[in-house]
């Protein structure tokens, strides 16, 4: 549904062609943080604690970080120059 | 007992005035030539850089009533509460290019409100009703659960008097002043305040979370104390960790109100405002900075338990878990940054509550007012129409606070979740494709809003002794299973509401039910700024078309 390469429906009265196509191969990386917080199994537990945060929250807040990561990098390898 | 706070009190007045003062400035920022167009005032000139947009969808996303029901929820609950960090961590790449595509498209058509666009693509007036509706809706308790977010602040300051209109006099006097700066300035507005607004949220979060660990002897003191806290408890539900029953609601919950976010109006609003597809892509990674300042905010409900809160009581004597944060900024902080920090809270509920009416004053005037009242509305009057149902709407949230019990709004809220997924068939998917039938579409709309309705009004609440519509998890046993886990209502609806659109569309093909057109083409999809508008014939699009404020 919002999978990265959703195919578009071409239309029979398309204005010509897209000037540029949102598809890559780089937009499946975006699964990586869609799947990873939702995997409960991977963090739900109390230790290794750090800095006194169970593992269940600093391995959730590190994930943002993942998620961030992962966007910065798709939106630097799909930029249109 | 308001004497006590003197001190917090004043310096809450003082940055609400600052505030309010340059919410009237906003007019002039930016000034296009004439603010009486939808496009200048109900979207700021459709012309947002990057931070701007930063600010004003972080301000919009993460709305007041987030910071201070979010940590209430680990206070009561624990680690189940937490679903709001997977939820804002999915969504940015759950969206990244579904968000690009309605922009392009909105740019092309000059679409307003998710609604016209369903309008364009399916060419189903009724259809684009069905949606406008359920955004309508859907955002009114929205918009009133922001005004429980300034009032669990001004009760903790003392400032709510006994009666009715005593009770809420503060409230009225800030929605009021509210609602003159939106209707003179629009989206700029919210805009300019968001900046004030997260500058103080982040300034407050990032003091609260070094120098509140240190009063109370660390993180890891924080959390035993609310492991210990949830152990003396009789229910098996709460925790500092998800347990073998609430793992499956925690997931559902995370994705379900991930793919719900930006369905609502008020999230496509300030998406539209920006001014091309490069600046939503750079903030799909550039908000998560929001969601980590949430995650350390939901945290602070440990805090509270850590530093022995007691919440302040509801009129009817139940706990009012909202106002554990602004109790643990009086109990630790000096008196004036409490009152920076109720400030923050504060002014942290106008932002969402202004983009809000005017998100729902869009849907009205669109596809209301323009589709069933006046086909031939000028751009002049849509503005116009647009500024005085922004009053209407903010009014008709005040009358939820003031003579509904609160804890009824934040229950209609939860049911806002489930009814605006419902949208997804043909908002989110629409984008993607036309394969559905139009019929289709409002057959699993319905399917998907009576079975989310159903399974909502069967849900009790033990906490305050509802029958029904008590929670949005629902017990699978309810359906059959033998099981004590619990799932998200408004994912089992959508996904019913999916599975029967696609189903209705097999059927109505086969027997050949006249289908609508597309008045959209592939190409307006991939749209950037700069590209002209699209000046369709037909029955959708007015008689002139509109300047375009980009070119």
């Amino acid at each position: 549904m919002t999978g990265p390469e959703s195919p578009d429906t071409p239309r029979a009265f398309d204005q010509g062609p897209p000037r540029a196509a949102d598809k890559s191969p780089w937009n499946w990386l975006l699964f990586i943080p869609i799947v990873l917080p939702l995997v409960t199994v991977w963090y739900n537990a109390d230790s290794p604690r750090l800095l006194g945060f169970p593992r269940f929250y600093w391995m959730q807040l590190a994930i943002i970080l993942v998620g961030v990561s992962t966007t910065t990098l798709v939106y630097q390898m799909t930029k249109r120059r | 007992m308001w004497r006590d706070h003197q001190v917090e009190i004043a310096v809450f007045v003082v940055l609400f005035i600052g505030v309010s003062a340059v919410g009237f400035v906003a007019a002039r920022w930016r000034r296009p030539d004439n603010l009486n167009h939808l496009d200048e005032w109900g979207l700021g000139g459709r012309n947002f850089g990057g931070w701007i947009t930063w600010f004003l969808v972080g301000g919009d996303l993460y709305t007041a009533y987030t910071f201070v029901a979010v940590p209430a929820l680990l206070f009561a609950a624990g680690a189940a509460g937490f679903f709001a960090v997977p939820y804002t961590v999915i969504i940015y790449p759950l969206v990244f290019l579904v968000l690009v595509r309605m922009w392009s498209v909105s740019h092309r058509h000059g679409f307003v409100t998710p609604a016209d666009f369903v309008r364009a693509r399916f060419q189903s007036p009724t259809l684009a009703l069905l949606i406008a509706i359920t955004g309508i809706v859907a955002t009114m308790p929205y918009i009133a659960l922001q005004l429980v977010g300034i009032e669990s602040v001004l009760k903790t300051m003392g400032v709510i008097g006994s009666g009715t209109i005593a009770r809420h006099l503060p409230i009225i006097v800030a929605f009021a002043i509210l609602a003159a700066y939106t209707y003179s300035s629009g989206l700029r507005a919210p805009a300019l305040i968001a900046f004030v607004k997260d500058t103080l949220i982040y300034i407050v979060i990032l003091v609260a979370v070094f120098y509140l660990p240190y009063k109370l002897g660390g993180w890891g003191a924080i959390f035993d104390a609310a492991d210990a806290k949830f152990d003396k408890t009789p229910a098996l539900s709460d925790g500092i960790l998800l347990n073998a029953n609430n793992q499956l609601q925690y997931i559902t919950l995370a994705l379900g109100s991930a793919l719900a976010l930006f369905l609502y109006p008020h999230s496509l609003t300030g998406v539209l405002a920006s001014k091309n597809r490069d600046v939503i892509k750079r903030n799909m990674s550039a908000l998560p900075a929001y969601s980590l300042l949430l995650g350390l905010i939901a945290l602070l409900g440990y805090a509270a338990i850590a530093a022995n809160v007691t919440p302040l009581k509801n009129p009817n004597g139940t706990n009012d878990n909202n106002t554990v944060v602004p109790l643990l900024f009086d109990k630790l902080f000096p008196d004036w940054f409490a009152g920076v920090a109720y400030a923050a809270i504060g002014i942290g509920a106008l932002v969402p509550a202004a983009i809000m009416s005017i998100a729902a004053a869009n849907l009205f005037t669109r596809n209301v007012y323009r589709e069933y009242l006046k086909r031939d509305a000028t751009p002049h009057q849509e503005a116009t129409v647009s500024k005085v149902t922004s009053l209407l709407v903010k009014v008709g949230a005040l009358v939820f606070i003031v003579f509904v019990d609160p804890q009824f709004s934040i229950d209609l809220q939860l049911i806002g979740g489930v009814i605006i997924l419902q949208t997804l068939p043909a908002v989110a998917l629409g984008l993607f494709t036309r394969w559905f039938h139009r019929g289709a579409l409002i057959g699993g709309w319905i399917a998907g809003m009576g079975l989310g309705m159903w399974m909502l009004y069967q849900i009790p609440n033990a906490a305050t002794k509802r029958a029904h519509f008590g929670g949005s998890a629902f017990p699978l046993k309810e359906f059959g299973f033998d099981s004590t886990k619990t799932i998200y209502v408004g994912f089992v609806a959508v996904a019913v509401n999916l599975a029967v659109a696609a189903l209705l569309t097999v059927i109505l093909r086969a027997a050949s039910v006249a289908d609508g057109g597309d008045d959209t083409s592939a190409s307006d999809y991939f749209a950037d700024e700069g590209d002209p508008r699209v000046s369709t014939a037909g029955p959708a699009t007015k008689p002139e078309v509109a300047p375009d404020p980009v070119t």
